[in-house]
C-alpha cells in the first residue's frame, strides 16, 4: 500500500490555491459538497478559515448512514432478533438509533451482530457457518453498491443459500435531481469523487444544462476540496455551468464499466427512502427477480408498520443544506456523539457529528 | 496424536491442577515464593509508601506482532506502576482459561511472561488459575495485580498536582503502534509494512527520566483511548488547558495510513509503551535528552504544553494553523463505510 497524501496537504500549494480563490470570487456562492468525505476534509483541516466570506459551503446528502432511513434501520434491528441471523455490517451502522433499539444495544442482548470490512467477508461468514444465515447490510451509494452486487453474482454461482443482502443501496443522481428540484438556492456542487470513479462524469450533465448549476467533481484531501471550490468559483463568475473533474486521478468520463455492468446485471432501480428527505423515485438499488434467493426482503418476513422520525430532529434540513447542525434544537443538548437521536450525529461523515467533533468552542 | 489441551479438570483442584500449577507455572515463573504454595506470599517492602495497581488483559488475538497476552499483562502493570513515580518489586497473576486452549499456547504465554518478568526484574510470586468451560470466556484472560514502593519526592506524578501553566507534555514516541498492530492482525489486513505492537515495559525509561529530572510534574501510560484520553484526564483532573500541536507529534507512516485508511485517530489509539510526561519548561529539553537516549525514547518529542486558558479542554493546533478540541473517544471507534 502506497499513498502520497501529503502532496495533497501540502499548506503552500494550499495557500496558493486559497489566493486564487480569493482573487476570483466576487459574488456571494452558495456551494453543496455532496458527500460525507468532504464535509469531513473541510472540518478536520479547517478549510473554512481559507475561504473568503463571498463562499458558503453546506453539506449535502452523501453520507450513507445518516440517509438510511428509519424503516431500514428498524428492519435491521428485527433481523437481528432472528435467532438464526447473523448481522454482517459496516462499522457506522452499529451505533445508528432506530426507532426503539440500535444494532448495538441488540448486541448487547444476545444479537449475533458482527464488523465487517468488505461484504466479502459476509460471504466468507456464510460459508464458515452453514448451519446460520448471514444477512450482509448493503447501504452505501454507487461507490459500495457494486461490492454488494458481487458478493450476491458470487452467491449465486457457488449457491451459497444461507447468504442474504438486504439493500438500501442507493443512486447519487436522483437525489441531485430531487435537491435541484427543491429550488434549493445552492450554485454549484462538489460532488463525490468515489460515486464518480463508478459512475463517470456525466451522470451530472443535467445539472448544468436542465438547472444550470455547477459541478465539480471532487478527490477528497485539502488541496482536492479547494481546487473544486476554485473550479466552481470561475464556473459561477463567468455565469458558465459546467461539469468538470477535478480527481482525474481517479475518475475517468466514462468510469468504470465492469462495475457499472455489474450493478445492471444483479441490481434493479427502485423508489428509495432516504432519511430526511422522504421517497425518491428510482433512487433505490434492489435485487433483481434472478437474485430474489439471496434477497432479505423476499426471505425474511419484515414488518415495517411502527417506525417514526424522532422527535425534533432536523436532520432532513440538515442533508438538503437548508440548515446547519448547530442550528438544531437537539444539537449538543439531547443529541450527542454518546447519546444519538439521529444518524448525522453517528457517522464519522455525518455532518452533526463532524461539526461536533472538530468544532472549537 | 492431538496437541493437548486445557481441560475442565484442569481447574478442578485434582491432578491435572496440581500438575499443572508445578510443570508449568511454577517451573517458567521459577520464583521460591511461589513455589512454597503457601495461600499468600508473605513479602518485605524496602519501603512503606506502597503503589498498588491491578489490570486485567482479554485481548484478540492473544498472539500478534511484537507481543502476545502474556507480556501485555507483566508491561501493563509494571509500567501502572512505573508512571506512578514507584519501582515495581512483585506481580501477582491470576488466569482465566477457556476449555480447549492449546497447551503449547498457554505455555508460550507463561513463557513470555517469565522472560519480561524477568528481564525486569520482578519476580511473580502469587498466582490464581480458574477454568471455563468452552464458550465461556475467550481463549486466556489474565489479571495482573503490581506492587511497588514509592520514594516521597514523587508522590505526586501520579495526580498530577503540581502540573502548571506553562509545563511542557512530552511523548516517548509514535502514537498508535499497539493498537494498530492487534487490529491489523485480528482483521488479517495485509499491508506493506507491518505494524509491531509497542508493548514494552517503560520503567527503565522512566526511571532515566526521573534520575535526570526529578521535578517531572506528570506521568501516565496512555493504553486504551491513546493519548488523547491521557490529555483530557489530564485537562479534566486539574482543570487545566492543554494545548497540543500536530506537526510535533511524531508518526509512525504505516499507522498513519491504516488510520487514513479504516477512519481512525491515532490519538485515541491504544498504546502500550508510550507515556505522556509533563515536565516544567526548563527541565523539558534535559528530558527529552535522556528520553531519547533510550531505546524506548528514540522518537521522543515535547508535543504540547500546559495554558492557562481554556481550562478542562484539549486543543490540537493543527498543521494547517487551524485549531480543533480533542474530546474524550464516544463509544468505540468504527471503521467507516467508504
Amino acid at each position: 500500500m502506497e499513498m502520497r497524501h501529503e502532496l495533497f496537504r501540502d499548506r503552500t500549494a494550499i495557500g496558493a490555491v486559497a489566493e486564487q480563490i480569493r482573487k476570483t470570487s466576487r459574488k456571494p456562492i452558495r456551494l453543496m459538497e455532496v458527500c460525507g468525505g468532504h464535509t469531513l476534509a473541510i472540518h478536520k483541516f479547517g478549510l473554512r478559515s481559507l475561504l473568503p466570506g463571498t463562499i458558503e459551503l453546506l453539506s449535502g446528502p452523501g453520507c450513507p448512514v445518516c440517509v438510511s432511513s428509519q424503516q431500514y434501520l428498524d428492519g435491521c434491528v428485527e433481523l437481528s432478533r432472528f435467532g438464526e441471523v447473523i448481522i454482517a455490517t459496516y462499522g457506522d451502522l452499529i451505533r445508528v438509533p432506530a426507532s426503539a433499539s440500535s444494532l448495538e444495544k441488540e448486541r448487547g442482548r444476545g444479537g449475533d451482530i458482527r464488523v465487517v470490512y468488505s461484504v466479502m467477508e459476509a460471504l466468507t461468514m456464510a460459508e464458515e457457518n452453514p448451519g446460520r444465515k448471514v444477512v450482509f447490510l448493503g447501504i452505501g451509494f454507487e461507490t459500495t453498491a457494486p461490492a454488494s452486487a458481487y458478493a450476491a453474482f458470487v452467491a449465486q454461482s457457488v449457491k451459497r443459500d444461507n447468504f442474504f443482502l438486504y439493500s438500501a443501496h442507493k443512486l447519487m443522481p436522483p437525489a441531485l435531481r430531487a435537491l435541484a428540484d427543491e429550488s434549493l438556492k445552492i450554485d454549484g456542487f462538489i460532488a463525490p469523487g468515489h460515486v464518480s470513479s463508478v459512475t463517470g462524469t456525466e451522470i451530472y450533465r443535467f445539472l448544468p444544462e436542465e438547472y444550470g448549476k455547477g459541478v465539480a467533481v471532487s478527490g477528497f484531501e485539502p488541496l482536492d476540496v479547494m481546487q473544486s471550490i476554485l473550479l466552481l468559483v470561475r464556473q459561477f463568475e463567468s455565469g458558465k455551468p459546467a461539469v468538470e473533474n477535478q480527481y482525474t486521478r481517479v475518475v475517468r468520463p466514462e468510469g468504470n464499466r465492469k462495475a457499472q455492468q455489474l450493478l445492471a446485471t444483479v441490481f434493479e432501480p427502485a423508489d428509495e427512502q432516504w432519511r430526511g428527505l422522504g421517497t425518491i423515485p428510482q433512487s433505490g438499488l434492489q435485487l433483481k427477480n434472478e437474485f430474489e434467493a439471496y434477497d432479505a426482503r423476499k426471505h425474511f418476513t419484515i414488518s415495517t408498520s411502527t417506525w417514526k422520525e424522532p422527535e425534533g430532529c432536523i436532520c432532513g434540513e440538515i442533508l438538503k443544506g437548508l440548515k446547519t447542525p448547530r442550528q438544531c434544537p437537539l444539537f449538543n443538548t439531547s443529541c450527542t456523539p454518546d447519546n444519538p437521536v439521529g444518524a448525522c450525529m453517528v457517522s464519522t461523515e455525518g455532518s452533526c457529528a463532524i461539526t461536533y467533533k472538530y468544532h472549537f468552542t | 496424536m492431538e496437541e493437548p489441551r486445557i481441560r475442565l479438570a484442569h481447574g478442578g483442584g485434582g491432578s491435572l491442577m496440581n500438575n499443572l500449577i508445578r510443570n508449568h507455572f511454577i517451573r517458567r515463573f521459577g520464583d521460591p515464593v511461589l513455589a512454597g504454595q503457601t495461600d499468600s506470599a508473605v513479602l518485605e517492602l524496602p519501603g512503606n509508601r506502597i503503589a498498588l495497581t491491578t489490570d486485567s488483559y482479554v485481548v484478540d488475538p492473544i498472539f500478534f506482532p511484537g507481543g502476545d497476552i502474556g507480556k501485555l499483562a507483566v508491561c501493563g502493570t509494571l509500567n501502572d506502576l512505573a508512571v506512578s513515580g514507584a519501582c515495581p518489586l512483585y506481580l501477582c497473576v491470576s488466569f482465566i482459561l477457556e476449555e480447549g486452549l492449546l497447551i503449547s499456547d498457554l505455555e508460550r504465554i507463561i513463557g513470555s511472561m517469565a522472560a519480561t518478568a524477568e528481564e525486569a526484574g520482578v519476580p511473580i510470586v502469587a498466582g490464581d488459575t480458574k477454568v471455563v468451560p468452552k464458550g465461556r470466556g475467550d481463549k486466556v484472560f489474565i489479571t495482573t495485580t503490581g506492587i511497588g514502593t514509592i520514594p516521597e519526592e514523587f508522590t505526586a506524578v501520579g495526580s498530577g498536582i503540581n502540573v502548571n501553566p506553562g509545563d511542557r507534555i512530552l511523548i516517548n514516541g509514535a502514537p498508535g503502534e499497539h493498537g494498530i498492530a492487534v487490529l491489523l492482525q485480528r482483521e488479517s489486513f495485509r499491508l506493506h509494512s507491518p505494524v509491531e505492537s509497542d508493548c514494552a515495559n517503560l520503567y527503565p525509561l522512566i526511571r532515566e527520566v526521573l534520575e535526570a529530572c526529578p521535578d517531572v510534574h506528570f506521568m501516565r501510560d496512555a493504553t486504551r483511548g491513546g493519548i488523547a484520553t491521557v490529555l483530557c484526564e489530564l485537562a479534566g483532573m486539574r482543570n487545566a488547558g492543554v494545548e497540543l500541536d500536530e506537526d510535533a507529534i511524531p508518526v509512525n507512516r504505516t499507522v498513519a495510513d491504516a488510520c487514513e485508511l479504516l477512519g481512525f485517530d491515532p490519538l485515541y489509539i491504544a498504546n502500550e509503551g508510550k507515556a505522556i510526561f509533563v515536565l516544567p519548561e526548563a527541565s523539558a529539553a534535559k528530558a527529552l535528552r535522556a528520553m531519547r537516549n533510550h531505546p524506548l525514547g528514540r522518537q521522543s518529542a515535547v508535543i504540547g504544553c500546559i495554558t492557562e486558558g481554556h481550562p478542562g479542554k484539549v486543543i490540537l493546533n493543527t498543521s494547517f494553523g487551524g485549531q480543533r478540541w480533542i474530546d474524550y473517544l464516544t463509544g468505540e471507534q468504527l471503521p467507516r463505510i467508504c
